[in-house]
C-alpha cells in the first residue's frame, strides 16, 4: 500500500551522477516533485542545471552513469526520449537546434491532437506568420521561446520542464511569455494567482530553470532548489532563496541556509 | 625516368576512370517491335501501375498530351483539344518539318559520347513537343519512356521548342516494366526556348536494379526565357549518370535545376546540373539534394560565368544515412569576367543527433522524427515542386528503411 506522498509523487530523482562531454556535471542529485507542484531550479552558470533537465528529458547529450529517475512511479532512466514524451514529459529547451525544412506549423500538426485549433494559438503567441517557416531558423530570443512554448501547448505535456523561459526574452515580451507560461501550468492565462482545485484536476507540474527571478512573477511556485558543483546545496521557498542569492550570491545564500539548517 | 616494373603503375591500365560506371552497350538487346495502342486504358494492368508509379496519369485528366515509348518505338500519342500545342514522335515531325533539322544534333553534340554517339548512329526516335508562338499550355503535358524487354537497350531523341512567349510543363516518367529489372535507357533531349517562354520539365525515374540510365539533355534560353528542370530518383536503379547542360545565352534569362535523390542501397548514382551564363542579367539556380541510404552518389554541379551582370547560386547537400554508402559533392564555380555574382554551398553529413531527439521530445519516434526530417531536407527548400511531385517524396520517404 502506497503512502499519500507516495501517490502525489510525479518525480523521484535518485542520487543521479550524469557525464556531458565526458565530464561528470551531476555528482549525486536527489530530490522529488509533487504532482501540481511548480518547483524551480537555481544555480550559477555551468552548475548542471540544463544537464538536469536533459537527464530527465533523456537527451543523449548527457549521460547517466548512476543513479534512477523514476516518473509516475516508472524506472525511466534508460528510457527513450519519445517515450518519456508520451508518459507526459515536455520540455523548453535553452537553445534548441535549427531544423531546416520541418516548418513550426508541420511539427505543431504532427504532434497536436487538435490541430485546427493551431491557426488560433499561433495568433495567441504571435507566431502566425512563423507557421511556415522552419523551426528556431534565423528566430530571434523571444521568438524561440514563444515558438517552444507553443509546442509546448501543442503537445499537452503532464510534467514541464523550463530551461531559462525568460532568457533573451525584450521587456515587451515577458509578459506573454509570463502568461503562456502561467497559462501551460495553470490553464488560465490572466490570472497569477493559481487556482488550486484546476490545478489539482490538471496535475500539471513543472521544473524551471530561472537566473532572473522574472518568471517567477508569472507562477506560484511551490519549492525552489539550488544546484551547485552537480549537487542540491539547498531546498526551500523560492522567493526566499532568490531574495538570498540577489542579495549574498550563490556561496553566501548555501552556506546560509546551510548554518539554519545546522541549527 | 620510368622503369615500368612498378605493378601498381601496370595495374592501373586496366583501370576504370573514377566517374564512371562502365556500360557495354553491345551486350544489350535491341527489341524494335512495337505496342500500339489507342487509348492508355488498354495498356496491360502492370504496365498502368509502372506508369502510374513515376506519375503519369493513365486517365489522362488534366493533362493537355501524352506521348509514350515502349523500348524504341511510340506505343501511344494524344493530344487533347489544345491549341498551340504539338506532339508527335520524330519520326513524323521529321517529315513534317523540313525546318526540324536546324533544331535536331544542335544543343548535343553526337560525338560528346558513346550513349550520344549510339543514338545518333541509330537515328533514334523520341517525341517532338512544339508550342506555338503566345501560346500558355494549361495543363501539363506528360510523356512516358520504358523499357519492356529484358536487357534491352532503349535510345531516344527528343527535341522540345517552345516559341516566343509560350509556356509548357512536362511531366515524364520513365521506368522498366514489371517484368524488366535490368536494362539500357538512352535519351537525348534538346531543349529550345525562345523570347519570353517558359519549361518546366519535371522528371521522375522508377528502374530496376540494374539497369543503367543515360539521360543527356541540352537546353538553349533565348532573351528573358526560363527554364526550370526538376529531377527526382527515389527507387533503386543500377547506374545512373545525368548532368543537364542550360546555355543562357539570351539577356535576362534565367534556369533552376532542382534534384531529389534517395540513392538506394547498390545503387550508383552521378547526378547534377551545368547552367552557362552567356548573357547579361541572367541567373541561374542548382539544388541538389541527396539520402545516401547505402548506396553511392556524386552531386555535381557547375556554374560557367561568361557574361558580365550574372548571378548564380549552387548547392549540392547530402545526408548520409546508413554505413556503407559512399556520398560525394563536387560544386564547382568558374568565371572568364569579373562581374559576376556566384556563390555555392555544399555539405556531407548525418542528420544531427540533436534534431532527431528534439522531435522526440515533442513525442514522435525515432523513425517519424528522422522521416520528418528527411522529408524537410529534400523538398523543404526546394520552391515551385507540384503537389504531385511532393507526395511522391512523401510515399517514398514512407516506405524506405531510414533507421540507423
Amino acid at each position: 500500500m502506497k503512502s499519500g506522498d507516495e501517490v502525489n509523487l510525479v518525480l523521484e530523482v535518485k542520487d543521479l551522477h550524469v557525464e556531458a562531454g565526458g565530464k561528470e556535471i551531476l555528482k549525486g542529485v536527489s530530490f522529488t516533485v509533487m504532482k501540481g507542484e511548480t518547483c524551480v531550479l537555481f544555480g550559477p552558470n555551468g552548475s548542471g542545471k540544463s544537464t538536469l533537465l536533459s537527464a530527465i528529458m533523456g537527451l543523449t547529450t548527457c549521460k547517466v552513469t548512476h543513479g534512477e529517475i523514476i516518473f509516475n512511479g516508472k524506472n525511466i532512466t534508460g528510457m527513450a526520449v519519445n517515450e518519456r514524451a508520451k508518459m507526459g514529459i515536455g520540455m523548453m529547451m535553452q537553445r534548441p537546434p535549427n531544423v531546416t525544412g520541418v516548418t513550426l506549423g508541420d511539427l505543431c500538426k504532427a504532434i497536436s491532437s487538435e490541430d485546427h485549433l493551431i491557426l488560433k494559438k499561433s495568433s495567441e503567441f504571435k507566431m502566425k506568420s512563423f507557421l511556415e517557416r522552419d523551426i528556431n531558423v534565423g528566430f530571434s530570443g523571444g521568438e524561440i521561446k514563444r515558438s517552444e512554448l507553443m509546442q509546448l501547448m501543442a503537445q499537452k505535456p503532464d510534467f514541464i520542464l523550463l530551461d531559462e523561459p525568460e532568457s533573451g526574452v525584450d521587456l515587451e515580451n515577458i509578459s506573454l511569455i509570463g502568461r503562456k507560461v502561467h497559462e501551460l501550468l495553470y490553464s488560465k492565462e490572466d490570472s497569477k494567482c493559481k487556482d488550486r482545485t484546476e490545478l489539482e484536476y490538471k496535475h500539471v507540474s513543472s521544473l524551471i530553470i530561472t537566473h532572473t527571478g522574472q518568471i517567477l512573477d508569472y507562477t506560484d511556485a511551490d519549492r525552489a532548489f539550488v544546484l551547485m558543483d552537480g549537487l542540491i546545496r539547498c531546498t526551500g521557498r523560492p522567493m526566499d532563496i532568490f531574495k538570498d542569492i540577489r542579495e549574498k550570491g550563490y556561496e553566501g545564500c548555501v552556506s546560509c541556509r546551510m548554518v539554519q539548517t545546522s541549527q | 625516368m620510368q622503369d615500368g616494373s612498378n605493378e601498381s603503375v601496370k595495374k592501373s591500365f586496366n583501370a576504370r576512370p573514377s566517374y564512371d560506371h562502365k556500360v557495354d552497350i553491345e551486350t544489350y538487346v535491341v527489341d524494335d517491335s512495337q505496342i500500339k495502342v489507342d487509348s492508355l486504358s488498354k495498356m496491360e494492368k502492370n504496365t498502368r501501375k509502372t506508369m502510374e508509379n513515376v506519375g503519369i496519369v493513365t486517365d489522362e485528366k488534366d493533362r493537355a498530351g501524352t506521348i509514350m515509348f515502349i523500348n524504341n518505338k511510340v506505343s501511344y500519342c494524344s493530344i487533347r483539344s489544345q491549341d498551340g500545342l504539338e506532339i508527335m514522335p520524330m519520326s513524323e515531325a521529321g517529315e513534317k518539318y523540313h525546318w526540324l533539322k536546324d533544331y535536331c544534333w544542335k544543343a548535343v553534340n553526337p560525338e560528346s559520347d558513346e550513349y550520344t554517339k549510339r543514338a545518333y548512329h541509330d537515328n533514334a526516335d523520341g517525341y517532338f513537343i512544339h508550342v506555338l508562338p503566345g501560346y500558355h499550355i494549361k495543363d501539363p503535358i506528360q510523356s512516358c519512356m520504358m523499357i519492356g524487354t529484358k536487357k534491352g537497350i532503349q535510345t531516344l531523341h527528343n527535341v522540345i521548342v517552345i516559341e516566343n512567349g509560350g509556356y509548357l510543363e512536362i511531366i515524364t516518367g520513365c521506368a522498366t516494366g514489371s517484368h524488366v529489372n535490368e536494362g539500357l535507357h538512352i535519351s537525348i533531349s534538346e531543349i529550345y526556348v525562345k523570347d519570353d517562354a517558359e519549361v518546366v520539365f519535371s522528371m521522375v525515374h522508377n528502374w530496376g536494379t540494374k539497369t543503367a540510365v543515360r539521360p543527356r539533355t541540352t537546353c538553349i534560353l533565348n532573351k528573358n526565357a526560363r527554364y526550370t528542370n526538376n529531377y527526382i530518383l527515389l527507387e533503386p536503379v543500377g547506374t545512373l549518370q545525368s548532368n543537364p547542360s542550360c546555355f543562357l545565352n539570351g539577356k535576362g534569362s534565367s534556369c533552376k535545376f532542382n534534384t531529389i535523390c534517395l540513392a538506394q542501397k547498390e545503387s550508383d548514382i552521378d547526378i547534377g546540373g551545368i547552367a552557362i551564363l552567356n548573357a547579361p542579367n541572367t541567373s541561374a539556380e542548382i539544388i541538389s539534394r541527396n539520402i545516401c541510404n547505402g548506396g553511392r552518389i556524386i552531386a555535381r554541379g557547375r556554374l560557367v560565368g561568361n557574361s558580365n551582370d550574372t548571378k548564380a547560386h549552387l548547392e549540392c547537400k547530402s545526408i548520409m544515412i546508413k554505413d556503407g554508402g559512399r556520398t560525394e559533392a563536387i560544386p564547382e564555380l568558374e568565371a572568364t569576367v569579373p562581374n559576376v555574382e556566384m556563390t555555392h554551398e555544399a555539405a556531407v553529413g548525418k542528420i544531427a543527433r540533436e534534431q532527431i531527439e528534439y522531435l522526440m521530445s515533442r513525442g514522435l519516434s525515432e523513425s517519424d522524427a528522422i522521416s520528418m526530417i528527411v522529408r524537410g531536407f529534400l523538398i523543404g527548400s526546394i520552391n515551385g515542386l507540384s503537389e504531385n511531385l511532393r507526395s511522391k517524396v512523401d510515399d517514398a520517404i514512407k516506405k524506405t528503411d531510414l533507421g540507423n
